[in-house]
């Protein structure tokens, strides 16, 4: 563990030095789909396969029984679960320098935690405090300019980046909140259970809302991985430019050549 | 009249007449995706069976889609290998796997709603159309984005889709890239996954 540690510490500082400087372009450039490599692909089929084993035989039935828990419940539980995500996205919105969305996220947790019964409802979106997006160490690194590194796949978390594997690291070393007072620090209010159990819930209620696009790609996908893979990535790219603007993240190169009529 | 002032008069009634026509007959890109998805979704929630409803769609895709040029631009590099031969049956190859998967991610949604909101000119040959899928009681709103080509304004025909920011031709061509790299660049792979995608599914 110490040395997995070790090497994914050197790759990110090489990653760092490679890319100081940077400016917004050389961040698009360096998040491109197409520039991270696979290093490890052999290796990360193995362990997709593994984690398709995994979510057939448990991940995917859950989800589909969770399914029929009424839709009330399941927005609820979705709801807090998101809100509980916000103490990991505020200290990303500051080391972006998003002063306001940092504002606007924290006054969301406070009043939808408690106004909103532990997050379970969303009453600040009804005081203008609208839902922003999700950021994470991963998407941090990404901003400041860190290259990504090789594409890899987790056991179990799935589809990341030697960068956002570091930003995972960063959420367990005191990075969020949320996992510092169930299970880092000796807490009298909560227990590590806490923290897994919303950790297993946040899981299986994507997966739930998902489970018909997963069907449908790998259905029509002659490669799955490889189709994982580019989807990732393409996200990844577009969170860290933080731009809702499709043309951002668009390249043209290749359209350019296609001739066909 | 001279015959001068004839080819003056016949010269500006072919002009007037040529700007009228290529006026009347182009398609502006926000209305035809608005257009072609009505059209999809009529057929959607049509009272007819699976497979007469696969077979609208299919043909919903052939006249507004670019199959070829999707084809073509998911070849990525590979596409200057080829030889014409080998062009002509991925082409063929391509076109039968693209109605087939195409069909069947459509057909997976039973009432769907979409409404464009916005169209932005990237330049003469492609327009980017903005739209959005209505959420309904099970699926939450999403964002779809149409690249339309629009080389021939009044034949416009759809290359891409971006759902949410990502998009279909990219992640296919990232797809069959991964095919024929993993078989030591060999393009045959690529037709063999293809044809037994077509003939199993």
């Amino acid at each position: 563990m110490k040395k997995i540690t070790i090497i994914l510490f050197l790759s990110i500082f090489f990653s760092v030095a490679a890319n100081a400087g940077s400016d917004g372009a050389n961040v698009l450039s360096k998040n491109k789909p197409e520039s991270v490599k696979d290093c490890f692909e052999s290796v990360n089929r193995g362990i997709f396969g593994f984690n398709q084993f995994l979510d057939n035989v448990i991940f995917e039935p859950v989800a589909r029984g969770y399914r029929y828990i009424p839709s009330p419940i399941r927005i609820g539980t979705g709801n807090a679960v998101s809100n509980l995500s916000i103490l990991i996205t505020v200290p990303n919105n500051l080391l972006q320098g998003n002063i306001k969305e940092a504002g606007v996220n924290t006054l969301r947790f406070v009043v939808n935690t408690t106004v909103g019964i532990l997050g379970i409802f969303d009453p600040a979106a009804a005081f203008g405090f609208e839902k922003k997006e999700k950021e994470d160490y991963g998407q941090t690194l990404g901003a400041w300019g860190v290259g990504p590194g090789c594409y890899l796949i987790l056991p179990v978390l799935g589809p990341s980046t030697v960068r956002d594997t570091v930003g995972t690291v960063a959420t367990f070393v005191g990075g969020d909140p949320w996992y510092n007072v169930t299970t880092r620090n000796d807490t009298s209010y909560f227990k590590e259970s806490d923290y897994y159990g919303t950790r297993i819930t946040g899981g299986i209620d994507y997966r739930a809302k998902n489970i018909d696009s997963f069907d449908s790609l790998e259905q029509n996908s002659i490669d799955f991985y490889a189709s994982i893979r580019s989807l990732y990535l393409q996200d990844r790219q577009q969170k860290i430019l933080n731009s809702k603007k499709i043309t951002d993240t668009m390249d043209d190169s290749d359209w350019e050549e296609i001739e066909s009529n | 009249m001279n015959l001068r002032n004839y080819l003056i008069r016949v010269s500006l009634i072919l002009f007037i007449s040529f700007s009228f026509t290529e006026k009347s007959l182009s398609v502006e890109p926000d209305q035809f995706i608005q257009s072609i998805a009505d059209e999809a979704s009529k057929v959607l929630i049509s009272n007819i069976s699976k497979e007469q409803k696969t077979e609208k769609l299919k043909s919903i895709a052939l006249k507004s889609v670019d199959i070829k040029g999707i084809g073509l631009y998911s070849l990525g590099s590979h596409r200057k290998n080829l030889s014409d031969d080998e062009k002509e049956k991925y082409s063929e190859l391509f076109k039968k796997y693209f109605l087939k998967s195409f069909s069947s991610r459509l057909s997976n949604y039973t009432d769907p709603k979409i409404n464009v909101i916005s169209m932005e000119k990237l330049n003469d040959k492609y327009t980017i159309v903005s739209s959005i899928l209505v959420a309904t009681k099970k699926t939450p709103e999403v964002k779809i984005d149409w690249r339309v080509y629009t080389k021939n304004s009044s034949k416009p025909l759809i290359r891409d889709l971006i759902i949410e920011g990502l998009s279909i031709a990219r992640t296919q061509k990232e797809e069959f890239n991964s095919v024929i790299q993993s078989n030591d660049g060999d393009i045959n792979s690529l037709f063999t996954n293809l044809t037994e995608f077509i003939n199993n599914n």
